[in-house]
């Protein structure tokens, strides 16, 4: 599949707004998680924005394709795909973590249009997503469910009992997207609890294993082309990323996993992703 | 958190600091972590003990397991996470190999409560006490202070048995003295009064010692109890209470209906008939919110115990 230069440049703007919108908030907010959030952002990028068939306005819509974000403390890079594809106002992404917000710490399905399922713990997602597509094919509806999940979160023994169900399901209505940043909370994955060699566990576990560079759009598209060509299993689709990516000081920084930018950082960030200190 | 009475001080330091200093003393001292090493504070164990501390990674269940074997092996076994990851999600685990064979497994978790904050529901464990005591064999311990969690840490060593030692995320109030005995199953008692007796634990004993001054005021002498230890419940010293002062209120940051205030209503009930009232989280999740915000909304306040107890004082007019 060709991919037009204007398609890729109209992502890359996405990816970049999604982005500046991911540091208003955690900064407004004072807390937040914006290692994970900017790594992921050009993968949700292209699903809200290309890949998916969704409608903002009818967030219940029978036909949609479901996203479900297993690894939750990424909600700021969700709540701003959200926003920005037109589920709520840009304006409700300040009141992020506030007292009576829709838009909890964590996704919670009942509090905000769009958002699939309700995670933040991790590790639970893949299983709701095996759920989410067993429904598709019991009623026969063409369907995709896309989840995204950590690598750190592939610690967790759950990822692989439902990576398990899933080929033994033969659901190729299920795209998984490891966002292989190669950090975790405490540090980096191959010194915290290796899990490599990773695209084997999950060949070993019947799935159909894609690897790429999770930044680069072209790569991105091809895979969840190629994804949706394969049939009889599910797809997994390790995507090569760089935590905190677009921010320099919070690119590979184990120390922005889990905290805001003061000040004179966000300033900075604002800076580099091409916007004055007003968020325009 | 408080008002600027109290000095602030942060339990997951005084617990990394007692962990370093058990270290030193003790060979057998084992600290499991599950990528949150840095948040609970066993990162301080790593730093001084790298050989005798495991990151099991976001792993929790895996980890209870481990740390089972460990003390199946002689081992002194501390496995910390946060306390939504440390019950909840390891609750059979925690159950059938570490309650039921009696391992010397201490499960001292952080983040407990709704004070977590920003993170929302999913991260704010408010049944953990109610999963935990429910466990035969276990022993559930919320540390009042700083200072507490010190003692209860050492006792939890010396203590033939699992223990589930629950720590708040943010600094607390410090409401003890350094030297003031602890010894697991006994409460203290930290105001004396012979009107009503406020029964607290964790961070709302310091609402509870305000809510006596404020009792005061209107000529009400209140007891107050810290309540640390949740299992084995100190019935006597809850019996003895109230009979001398007549009523009880309960306060706890946790599920109303399934936490401390329900066991001490269960002690009671079957003991002395008193008026009784608590106070916690009603039967609901958490959200998002500032710590304090989060407090004032659930009713986790020195107002709601002294309406509370104003309340038990009309009843026990009756
Ligand atoms: C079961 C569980 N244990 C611990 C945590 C705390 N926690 C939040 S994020 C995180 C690290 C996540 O690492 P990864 O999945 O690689 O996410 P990323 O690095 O992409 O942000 C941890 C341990 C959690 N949310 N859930």
């Amino acid at each position: 599949m060709v991919y037009t230069e204007q398609l890729i440049e109209q992502l890359r703007e996405r990816a970049r707004t999604v982005r500046v919108r991911i540091i208003e908030m955690i900064f407004t907010a004072k807390s937040g998680h914006p290692g994970g959030s900017l790594s992921a952002t050009d993968i949700m990028a292209a699903l809200y924005f290309h890949v998916m068939k969704h409608k903002p306005d009818d967030p219940k819509w029978e036909d949609r394709d479901r996203f479900v974000l297993s690894k939750g403390h990424a909600a700021p890079a969700l709540y701003a795909c959200l926003a920005e594809a037109g589920y709520f106002p840009v304006e409700e992404l300040k009141t992020f973590r506030k007292l009576g917000s829709m838009l909890q710490g964590h996704p919670d399905m009942r509090k905000t249009p769009g958002v699939e399922a309700s995670t933040g713990s991790e590790g639970q997602g893949l299983s709701m997503g095996v759920g989410m597509a067993l429904a598709a094919k019991l009623d026969r509806k063409l369907t995709t469910t896309y989840v995204l999940l950590g690598d750190g979160e592939c610690d967790c023994g759950q990822i692989w009992e439902a990576a398990m169900s899933a080929s033994f399901f033969k659901l190729d209505n299920l795209v998984a997207i490891v966002d292989r940043n190669k950090l975790q909370l405490d540090g980096p994955t191959e010194q915290i609890m290796s899990i490599e060699p990773l695209i084997d566990k999950w060949k070993a576990f019947g799935w159909h294993a894609l690897e790429i560079d999770g930044h680069d759009f072209k790569e991105i598209l091809g895979a969840f082309e190629n994804a949706s060509q394969t049939k009889g299993r599910s797809t997994v689709i390790i995507a090569h990323t760089l935590k905190g990516k677009g921010v320099s000081f919070m690119e590979g920084a184990v120390a922005f996993h889990g905290k805001a930018p003061n000040k004179e950082q966000h300033a900075q960030a604002m800076k580099e992703l091409g916007v004055g200190a007003d968020g325009k | 958190m408080a008002s600027s009475r109290w000095k602030m001080v942060s339990q997951r330091d005084a617990y990394a600091e007692t962990l370093v200093a058990l270290g030193a003393e003790r060979k057998d001292v084992v600290v499991l972590s599950a990528d949150l090493s840095s948040s609970v504070r066993t990162s301080v164990f790593a730093d001084h003990f790298p050989e005798r501390h495991f990151n099991i990674g976001i792993a929790e269940q895996n980890m209870m397991g481990i740390a089972a074997g460990l003390a199946a092996s002689g081992k002194t076994v501390f496995a910390s996470t946060f306390a939504i990851f440390g019950t909840g999600r390891v609750y059979d685990q925690v159950r059938q190999s570490i309650a039921y064979p009696r391992m010397k497994v201490n499960i001292v978790v952080t983040h407990a409560g709704i004070t977590v904050g920003g993170d929302g529901a999913t991260h704010q464990m408010i049944e953990d006490i109610a999963l935990m005591r429910g466990l035969p064999n276990m022993t559930v311990i919320v540390p009042v202070d700083a200072y507490e969690t010190k003692k209860a840490i050492r006792a939890a060593v010396s203590y033939d048995g699992p223990t589930y030692i629950r720590l708040g995320r943010s600094e607390v109030p410090l409401v003890t003295q350094e030297n003031d005995p602890f010894e697991i199953g006994k409460a203290a008692t930290m105001v004396d009064g012979k009107d009503v007796t406020l029964v607290g634990t964790g961070i709302m004993v310091a609402k509870c010692i305000e809510a006596s001054d404020e009792l005061r005021k209107h000529g009400v002498e209140a007891r107050v109890i810290n309540m640390s230890t949740i299992k084995p419940l100190d019935v006597k010293t809850l019996v003895k209470a109230a009979r001398e002062t007549g009523g009880v209120v309960t306060a706890e940051e946790h599920s109303v209906s399934v936490g401390m205030g329900s066991a001490v209503a269960l002690a009671l009930g079957e003991n002395v008939h008193v008026p009784m009232r608590r106070v916690g989280i009603e039967d609901t999740f958490g959200e998002s919110g500032e710590s304090e915000e989060l407090m004032e909304k659930y009713g986790l306040t020195v107002e709601s115990i002294v309406d509370a107890a104003h309340d038990v004082l009309r009843r026990k007019g009756r």
